[in-house]
């Protein structure tokens, strides 16, 4: 976590190491590791090392989580089919309706879960309640206020306007300058909105449970009820495995940023290309 | 290289027919009757402009005129309302832009961030289906052009901004256009770069000789680089003509003041078509324009006055700036009306502020323009 909100070194007006400001910032970070390693240390010492060797064995396990990883898969899949050639043609051709669009995408976040899976209960047809695939379009939902902010925060840096225009200039049509031009410059974008929405999913407990399906989350939280050691252990990994992940995204995203100007990168914002002097 | 973009193009010119004028190569380019609004907003009203194979032809005018409108119809990111653009006279408005083969540089950098300057430069090439040795060899020829040979390798965040301006030039002719169209392309830069990069333009356009059209609203780019100069206002096309031409003989009162340096001062607008100002009457230039008789405003340059020392005069010296062989001395006439006059430098040493002098207009034919 401390990466992701890593604060750049250097820079103009960074002041110099040790100055009152610096002392603040390594007290927040202090007072917040600790508001967040005390349950997580206390965790790991109720569940015992030993508890991680047999979640792995426990009745369930892979089942769920199989159903979470198929879940996070199609989600990602849909959100990023529908979000991406949406939010790229609202850049294009109707930036007017871009505040609105920021609007519509932080509906799902206003609106409680539990009033969003009964609705949905509620009219979706028989042949989509008997799937819990039915959960990823629910995801879909969630996971768009993320991915959109995500690809925006990619596509504000590109100056997409000019890019295209230039591109269509040099005789390339829509196919060839969405994969060359426009995708290859979205790839840091697309990798955090893929992050937040595979974490949103893998953790989501209150529809799932709401809609009668044993997801990853279900499963600990029922587990809990019998083997409350193991069930620690399984959130543990998970939440460890959860933020390799985000780590891995952040170390890639700053690699292929550097290359082609950026800065590091953070999960909303992809630093806008810099321009040395003349 | 040359020789070899002069073949190309001369062999598409025969193929196509094209009008050719002698002594040049390239494509005729013709807007014709071209109109365009944004709502309320009338961008473009009935601009005609033709240009001859060859030929730089820039656009000036304040932001607004509708000058970026025009470029961006040629190039096809925007629809006439009405009118056509023939190129080498076939109509193009139902061509796409991918289709148009027309070289663009844009005023904000556009190099695709993900690309190196020579993946950048070749990317027009790629998109024609040129094999990638052929094309890696051209596009390296196309940055050598522009002087950037040694940094092909490097992306666009790693140059500056005159080099990748440069780099966006090269990308832009590498796939040896019809027609080049540069929307301000040097507004961006500082004016060392800006005059560099200002010449080198010029000298790859006449060298290569593709028609261009050249978008800006700095006069004095535009009548250093231009073979003609189109001055643009409210959409409309005031006035299209060589550099000089345009400064001597401005055909209204907005080309004479957005051209260079007009003084305006108070006269006296007769029936005969002649205008009395400074205590004498001379004829006017622009007898059709919309100015009825009476108070009116004529337009002279710091060239087109005169200027003595004398005791009691009509005006006082109030400053004087060295511009090299000539000195531009303030003066201030009654009415508190400030004029600027040229001297050649010598003369204006004896011309100190504070000193009476005495303005009066030779007696050429001047324009007039509504008092303001």
């Amino acid at each position: 976590m401390a990466s992701i909100i890593r604060a750049r070194r250097g820079g103009p007006g960074g002041r110099p190491p040790g100055s009152a400001p610096n002392a603040w910032r390594w007290v927040v970070l202090i007072v917040a590791g600790v508001y967040f390693l005390i349950p997580l240390w206390s965790a790991l010492r109720f569940a015992g090392i030993k508890s991680f060797g047999s979640v792995v064995s426990e009745d369930g396990f892979t089942s769920s989580l199989g159903l979470s990883v198929r879940l996070a898969v199609v989600t990602t899949v849909i959100t990023i089919a529908l979000m991406l050639p949406t939010t790229v043609y609202v850049h294009l051709r109707l930036p007017k309706v871009r505040r609105l669009m920021e609007g519509i995408t932080i509906l799902p976040i206003v609106i409680p879960p539990v009033v969003l899976i009964v609705g949905v209960l509620q009219i979706a047809p028989g042949s989509l309640k008997n799937t819990p695939y039915l959960l990823a379009l629910v995801y879909v939902i969630l996971a768009m206020p993320f991915a959109y902010r995500a690809i925006d925060a990619g596509l504000r840096a590109l100056d997409l306007k000019t890019v295209v225009e230039a591109s269509n200039s040099l005789g390339a049509g829509w196919i060839n300058t969405l994969w060359r031009v426009v995708l290859p410059n979205l790839r840091t974008a697309m990798l955090s909105a893929v992050v937040l929405t595979v974490a949103l999913v893998l953790g989501e407990y209150t529809m799932a449970s709401l809609a009668l399906y044993q997801t990853f989350p279900v499963w600990i939280y029922v587990n809990s009820q019998t083997s409350g050691q193991v069930s620690v252990a399984a959130s543990l990994l998970a939440l460890f495995v959860t933020w390799l992940f985000l780590m891995a995204i952040t170390v890639i995203g700053t690699r292929q940023s550097r290359k082609t100007g950026g800065g590091s990168v953070t999960l909303f914002t992809v630093a806008r290309q810099e321009t040395r002097g003349n | 290289m040359t020789a070899n973009i002069t073949g190309n193009t001369t062999s598409n010119a025969a193929a196509d027919g094209i009008r050719q004028v002698s002594g040049t190569r390239g494509t005729s380019v013709v807007l014709q009757d071209l109109s365009r609004s944004f709502g309320a907003t009338r961008a473009l009203d009935g601009l005609s402009i033709e240009m001859a194979p060859g030929e730089l032809v820039a656009l000036l005018g304040p932001s607004g005129c509708g000058k970026t409108t025009a470029l961006r119809i040629v190039a096809g990111f925007e629809s006439a309302d009405s009118g056509a653009v023939l190129i080498d006279g076939r109509d193009i408005s139902s061509v796409p832009s991918n289709h148009r083969d027309m070289g663009m540089v844009f005023q904000s950098y556009s190099l695709f961030p993900n690309m190196t300057a020579l993946d950048n430069v070749a990317f027009g090439l790629r998109m024609r289906k040129i094999g990638a040795a052929d094309r890696r060899k051209r596009a390296s020829e196309q940055l050598e052009m522009v002087g950037l040979a040694p940094q092909a390798r490097q992306f666009p965040h790693q140059l500056s901004g005159g080099q990748q301006q440069r780099v966006a030039l090269a990308r832009a002719l590498a796939i040896e256009p019809r027609v080049l169209l540069l929307d301000e392309p040097l507004s961006a830069l500082d004016a060392k770069v800006r005059l560099q990069l200002r010449e080198q333009i010029r000298t790859l356009q006449q060298r290569l000789g593709t028609t261009t059209l050249f978008v800006t609203h700095d006069q004095e780019e535009a009548l250093s680089m231009a073979d003609r100069v189109g001055v643009m206002s409210h959409g409309k096309l005031e006035q299209i003509a060589a550099p000089d031409e345009l400064y001597e003989h401005p055909a209204t009162a907005f080309v004479a003041e957005f051209v260079g340096i007009m003084n305006r001062i108070p006269g006296e607008l007769q029936d005969g078509g002649t205008v009395t100002a400074l205590d004498k009457s001379v004829p006017v230039m622009n007898q059709s324009a919309d100015v009825s008789p009476g108070p009116v405003d004529v337009l002279v340059r710091p060239e087109g006055l005169r200027l003595q020392a004398v005791e009691n005069g009509n005006g006082i010296v109030t400053t004087r700036t060295f511009l090299g062989s000539v000195t531009r001395v303030g003066v201030l006439l009654s009415g508190d009306v400030t004029v600027q006059i040229d001297k050649p430098s010598a003369e204006a040493a004896a011309l100190a502020p504070g000193s009476s002098v005495s303005v009066t207009l030779p007696g050429d034919p001047v324009l007039v323009a509504p008092r303001s």
